[in-house]
C-alpha cells in the first residue's frame, strides 16, 4: 500500500470502499470441489500408480489391452476429471491472489479454464480411444 | 501485481547512532524504523542504546525510555502498557507483536529491531494507519442484531453456548494477524483479514445473535473470507493467544453446512 501522504484517488468513505461491491455470494461450490476433488485424487492415486506401472515397456497392443478393462479405463478417467478439475480451482486461485489488473486478471482466468478443459478433453479421449481399441 | 519491491520513497536508507547513554553499565541495542512526513526523506533505522539499569524489562519500557531520555521525537502508539489495549502492536524482531508484553530479554542475539506492522501506510515512524483494518471490523457489523422483541431483562444464553465464544471474545483488534498475513498483504482491498474474520465469527457464533445467515451472506464471497489460504501466520502472531485461522475454517465449515 502507498504511503499516508498519497493523495488517495477518491473520496469514497473507507467503510464505501470496504463495502465495494458487494459480497458475490459465491466461492462455497470452489472451496467444497477442491476439498471433493483432493480427496478423489488421494484415493484414486495409488490404482493410477499401479496401472501406469502396469503399461510401463508395452507397446499400443499391450496398453489397450489393459485399458480395455472397464475399472481401469474408469479409474483413469476419474482421475483426469478430478485433476483437470483441481488443477483449474487452483490455478484460478494463484490468478486471483496475484494478479491485481482486472482485464489481465480476466484473460488469465479464461485461458486457465481452455487450458484446462483442453487438457482434461484430450486425455479422455486418448482413454476412450485405446480402451475401446479403435 | 503483487508488490515484491518496496516503493522509491519507502526504501530504507542510513538512520543516525545515538550515543550511549554516560554512566550505564548495561546498554540493549535498539534498532528503530524512523519515518517522518514533514522531511521529504525516505525512511531509515536509528540505533539506540537503553540503560536496561534503568528501564522495565519489556520492549515498550525500552521505546519510553528512548522517547523520554534520548530523542522526544520519537513517535509510536501506547496505552495501557499490559496487553489489554492493543494500541502499541508493531513488528519487533521479526514478529508482529505487542510491544508491552514482549520482553526485551527475550529477544535473541544482539539490537532489538522494531519496525511498524508490515504492509500498512505509516503515519509516522512505529504509528501505522489502520483506517481500511477499522473500516474491515466495521464491514463485519460487530453488534447483536435481533428481530424478536426485547426482553425485559436481558438476552439469556446457556453456559455451553457462551462457552462458543471463548477464543473468539477475547481479540482486541491489534491488527497483528491480520498484518501478519501474506493473502491481506496481496488483498487487503478484498479480504477482510483475520482480524475482521475472526470478529465475524464470533457475532455468527453468538446464539443470542438472530442474523447468523445474513451475516454468512455478507462474508460468502472469493475475496472476503476465501483468500485465506491457511497459512497460519495469524495464529504464530497473535498476543492473546488466538487462532484467528481456526475462526476462519469455523465460517468456511459453516458455509459449506448450509449448501449441503
Amino acid at each position: 500500500m502507498s504511503t499516508a501522504d498519497t493523495p488517495k484517488r477518491s473520496m469514497r468513505t473507507p467503510l464505501g470502499r470496504v463495502r465495494s461491491l458487494g459480497a458475490a455470494h459465491s466461492g462455497t461450490s470452489d472451496f467444497w470441489r477442491q476439498r471433493i476433488t483432493a480427496v478423489a485424487m488421494t484415493l484414486l492415486m495409488i490404482p493410477v500408480l499401479v496401472i501406469i506401472m502396469m503399461l510401463l515397456g508395452r507397446n499400443q497392443a499391450g496398453a489397450a489391452q489393459i485399458l480395455s478393462s472397464l475399472p481401469v479405463a474408469l479409474i483413469l478417467l476419474l482421475f483426469i476429471i478430478a485433476s483437470a478439475w483441481h488443477m483449474k480451482i487452483g490455478m484460478q486461485v494463484v490468478i486471483e491472489d496475484y494478479v491485481h489488473n482486472e482485464k489481465l486478471k480476466l484473460i488469465s482466468i479464461m485461458l486457465n479454464n481452455f487450458f484446462s478443459i483442453a487438457v482434461a478433453l484430450a486425455s479422455t479421449y486418448a482413454i476412450l480411444k485405446l480402451s475401446s481399441g479403435v | 501485481m503483487v508488490e515484491f519491491a518496496l516503493p522509491k520513497n519507502s526504501k530504507i536508507t542510513g538512520g543516525k547512532t545515538w550515543p550511549k547513554p554516560a554512566g550505564a553499565t548495561d546498554v540493549r541495542e535498539f534498532r528503530v524504523y524512523r519515518w517522518n512526513p514533514d522531511d521529504g526523506k525516505n525512511p531509515s533505522v536509528d540505533t539506540y542504546y537503553v540503560d536496561t539499569n534503568d528501564c522495565g524489562p519489556m520492549v515498550l519500557d525500552g521505546l519510553i525510555w528512548i522517547k523520554n531520555h534520548i530523542d522526544p521525537s520519537l513517535t509510536f502508539r501506547r496505552s495501557c502498557r499490559e496487553g489489554v489495549c492493543g494500541s502499541c502492536a508493531m513488528n519487533i524482531d521479526g514478529q508482529n507483536t505487542l510491544a508491552c508484553t514482549r520482553s526485551m530479554h527475550d529477544v535473541k542475539d544482539g539490537a532489538v529491531k522494531i519496525n511498524p506492522l508490515p504492509h500498512q501506510p505509516v503515519v509516522k515512524d512505529l504509528v501505522p494507519d489502520l483506517t481500511n483494518f477499522y473500516a474491515q471490523y466495521a464491514s463485519v457489523e460487530p453488534w447483536l442484531k435481533t428481530t424478536s422483541p426485547t426482553p425485559q431483562k436481558e438476552w439469556r444464553q446457556s453456559h455451553e453456548d457462551r462457552e462458543k465464544l471463548d477464543g473468539l471474545y477475547e481479540c482486541i483488534l491489534c491488527a497483528c494477524c491480520s498484518t501478519s498475513c501474506p493473502s491481506y498483504w496481496w488483498n487487503s482491498d478484498r479480504y477482510l483479514g483475520p482480524a475482521a474474520l475472526l470478529q465475524a465469527n464470533r457475532w455468527v457464533s453468538d446464539s443470542r445473535d438472530e442474523a447468523t445467515g445474513e451475516r454468512l451472506d455478507n462474508l460468502e464471497d472469493p475475496f472476503r473470507l476465501y483468500r485465506c489460504h491457511t497459512i497460519m501466520n495469524c495464529a504464530k502472531a497473535c498476543p492473546k493467544g488466538l487462532n484467528p485461522a481456526e475462526a476462519i475454517a469455523e465460517l468456511k465449515l459453516k458455509m459449506v453446512e448450509r449448501q449441503i
